[in-house]
Parts: structure tokens; sequence; C-alpha cells
């Protein structure tokens, strides 16, 4: 279980616990948290679950998977600090997680 | 105007198995899809990628997949109409007249919607000050080259596309490259064709760096880019091309009046009707309690919408239930020899 905010691009928080091994897209969607699509599911064929990652905890998640890259290039501002929700899976490790919601997925 | 008894918006696994069973059970069906070819997300998306849970089969690709489907429908030679978008409905008596963006007009008591997320279109810049210049000097894709001769060309993207256009306009235009990040994901040798290019002063490459602003009064004189430190850097152009993939919009099925709930379309599950008569949903775009966005899903949906299809098409018949194995008149319509 890890507690995750989710921030708004408009600035409203969500505190949420979140269950091991469920996706941070899966966190947000699960607990109708608006601004993020996951249009395909989380196959990593989209990049609507698009979110930022706090700056201070990019570098502590696991590494991106092959081919997220390529998915965040087709992905509205997509920045250094860029993930897919779908590809981070929640843990212990990530309690405390902050991320931001770019202002919109398409 | 093209009268049948049914039309399927969209050319995805699941519309291509609803077109299937409505020929099944005798009846006509045309499928409109914006894409360029059948298939779909599974084409689209990741006609690669293997598949692991279509009944019976173990393992398959979307390709694989498509390609499977458009073999099962073969004998009802259904027509596709690609590259075009249902764009607006009306009801006459007891049909739907449905016109596409392209002007193509159908008159037909059933619509099935097998949209998936909806409609694909190409991905635009963030920047609003863009948005002056679509369709004129920046531009998405493109339909005549020649007017790029000559003129200095902004190429953003790193994919196939953003690489084979800066390699093919860089022989007769000053081309720029910008990607956000160092790595490109288009195929290797384009990425060495774009590199060598470099190299001759063929073309300029800036890397880690994404629009700012496109300026310009009236005509588009600049695009400004940024680095991930905010530093930026101006370039002149003629032309702003992206090329930042596809996404997935709804599009003009918001505006025909059916139940939406968050980009899903409400239906009854005994024929998958939506709250407007003879307008159906299946597939990934109807939702319903205990809804599962699978392509076997999408198969039972479509089943079932080509039977809720039948009472308007065939007001005064009524429908017999038939198995593929054992019905004459099917297998007739499966185009089967019979003794």
């Amino acid at each position: 279980m890890a507690k995750i905010t989710y921030i708004e691009h408009d600035g409203q928080k969500h505190e949420i616990e979140v269950a091991n091994g469920l996706t941070v897209m899966e966190g947000a969607v699960q607990n109708d948290i608006p601004g993020i699509d996951a249009d395909c599911g989380g196959s990593m064929a989209c990049a609507t679950c698009h979110v930022y990652v706090k700056e201070d905890w990019f570098p502590k998640l696991p590494n991106k998977e092959t081919g997220e890259d390529d998915m965040l290039d087709q992905a509205y501002e997509p920045k250094a600090n860029s993930r897919l929700s779908c590809q981070i899976i929640v843990s212990d490790e990530l309690n405390g997680l902050v991320i931001h919601l770019p202002e919109k997925q398409v | 105007m093209i009268k049948t008894d049914a039309l399927i918006i969209g050319a995805g696994p699941t519309g291509l198995f609803c077109a299937h069973q409505l020929g099944i059970i005798g009846l006509k069906c045309e499928i409109v899809d914006n894409l360029d070819k059948i298939g779909g997300q599974c084409i689209e998306l990741y006609p690669d990628k293997p598949i692991y849970d279509i009944p019976a089969i173990p393992e398959c690709t979307g390709e694989e997949l498509t390609n499977n489907l458009i073999e099962q429908i073969k004998p009802f030679n259904i027509n596709f109409h690609l590259s075009d978008r249902v764009q607006e409905i009306k009801k006459e008596k007891e049909n739907w007249i449905v016109k596409t963006l392209n002007g193509k007009e159908f008159l037909t008591p059933n619509i099935v919607i097998a949209g998936g997320v909806g409609s694909f279109e190409p991905r635009k810049f963030p920047t609003k000050s863009a948005d002056k210049f679509d369709g004129k000097t920046v531009l998405y894709s493109i339909k005549d080259k020649t007017i790029f001769k000559d003129k200095s060309v902004v190429i953003f993207g790193g994919g196939d596309s953003a690489l084979d256009w800066a390699i093919e306009l860089s022989k007769s235009s000053k081309v720029t490259l910008i990607h956000r990040r160092d790595e490109f994901r288009g195929a290797q040798s384009s990425v060495d064709k774009v590199k060598e290019l470099q190299k001759n002063n063929k073309l300029e490459i800036f890397t880690k760096y994404s629009i700012k602003d496109v300026k310009g009064n009236g005509k588009l004189e600049s695009v400004e880019i940024k680095d991930d430190d905010e530093n930026s850097k101006l370039i002149s152009a003629d032309y702003v091309l992206g090329f930042f993939g596809l996404i997935m919009q709804l599009g003009p099925i918001l505006d025909w009046g059916l139940n939406i709930d968050k980009k899903t379309i409400p239906v009854n599950t005994e024929t998958f009707e939506t709250n407007k008569q003879g307008i159906f949903a299946i597939g990934d775009i109807c939702t319903y309690p205990g809804k599962l966005k699978l392509i076997l899903s999408g198969f039972h949906e479509g089943a079932l919408a080509a039977r809720g299809c039948f009472k308007y098409a065939r007001p005064d018949e009524k429908l017999r239930f038939e198995f593929t194995t054992t019905s004459k008149a099917v297998q007739n319509r499966l185009g089967l020899k019979n003794d």
C-alpha cells in the first residue's frame, strides 16, 4: 500500500491509498480522479495516462519500460519528468509519491 | 445515396465481426472508418503485439487477427469506406440518413457504432499560437510536397513520419528536425540517414528541444523552441510540420444526442441499442454493468447487435435462430456448396 498524491493541473490535490500491484494509472481511474484518460487500458499503446513525476521522486522510480519513451514522444507536452502512469507499479516503496497531471491528455 | 440494412462505424475487430453476424442473418452492411486501412486499434496501435485472449487462438498479432477477420467476412462482399468519417446523422421516418466528411450519403435503418475510443486524428502542437496557421503553414500531414520547394521547413517528431519527411524534403528545402530527446524511434536506417545528412550540412537537428511558440503576423515567420531548462532558440520557418502520432477522439458522435458516460455510450445488454432507436454501440465504445474492454466481448456484443438490427431492417419477418453447422440458408450466404 502506498499513499499517492495526484495533483491536477489546476492545483487540486487528491491523496489516495493505492494497493500494491496496481498501477499509478489504475489508482487514479478507480478513484475517479480526472485528468488520466488511459484510452488503451494500460497496454502502453497510447499516451493518454501521461503524468509528470515530482522531480525528487523521478529518479527513485524503477526505470522506464522499453518503448515507453516512444509513446511519450506522442504525449501532450512531454517533459524530462514525464512517465506513463500505466507503467508505474505501486509498491510500499512508492509511499508518498507525488504525481502532477498535465493540462490535458489529448 | 447508398441504401443498406446497417451502417457500421469502425473497421476494428468488433465492427468486422458484427458485419459477419449481419451477413449470417442475411443483412447487408457498409463500413466506414477514418483510418486508411482495415483493423482499427489492432492495426494502428499494435499490429505486431501478440494477443493471448482470443478464444481458441492461443496467440496472434493484431495484424493476424485483422487478416483472419477480413478472410471470414469475404463471402459477404462488404463495402468499406476508408479514410472517411461519419459526420452527421438525421432521422427520416424509419431510416437514418448518414453523411460523411467526403460527401457520401447512406440511407439505413441501423447504425452500429463500433468506434473504439474514437477516430484517430493527428496530435497537434500544444501551443495555441500554432492554431491560427493550422492547415496552411502548420501541418500534421503532407498532401503536396511541392509546396515546400526552396522553403525553410521545421519538422518536429522522432518517429518514421518525421524522419522520412526530413530525408525527403532535405533534397529541395532547408530542413530543421527537432525532437524532444536524443533517441529517435524511427527505423535505424532512417536514423542513420538523417545523421549522415546532418554531417554533410544537408539538414540541421536539434534534440532535447520542444516547441515553445510560433511567431508571425499573418504569415508564419519563425518557430521558437525550448530545452528542458527553458533556454530558447528562434528558427526561421516558412512551414512547421508536427508528427507526434495519432490520438483518438470521439468527434461528431458527441453531437448525435446519444447518452455519453466518460467517453462511452450506455447500451442495453439485450441488443446493444443506445438511447436512440436504431443506433447500436458495441466494443470499447459501449458501456454497461460489468463491461470488459476485451475483443471477445466486442464479438459477443456485435452478434447481439446484429440481431437487434434485424427487426428494423426486416420489420415484417421473424428472425429464426440457425447454426452455421446445419442451416442450408446460412451456408448459402457463406457461399458454401450444398449437395
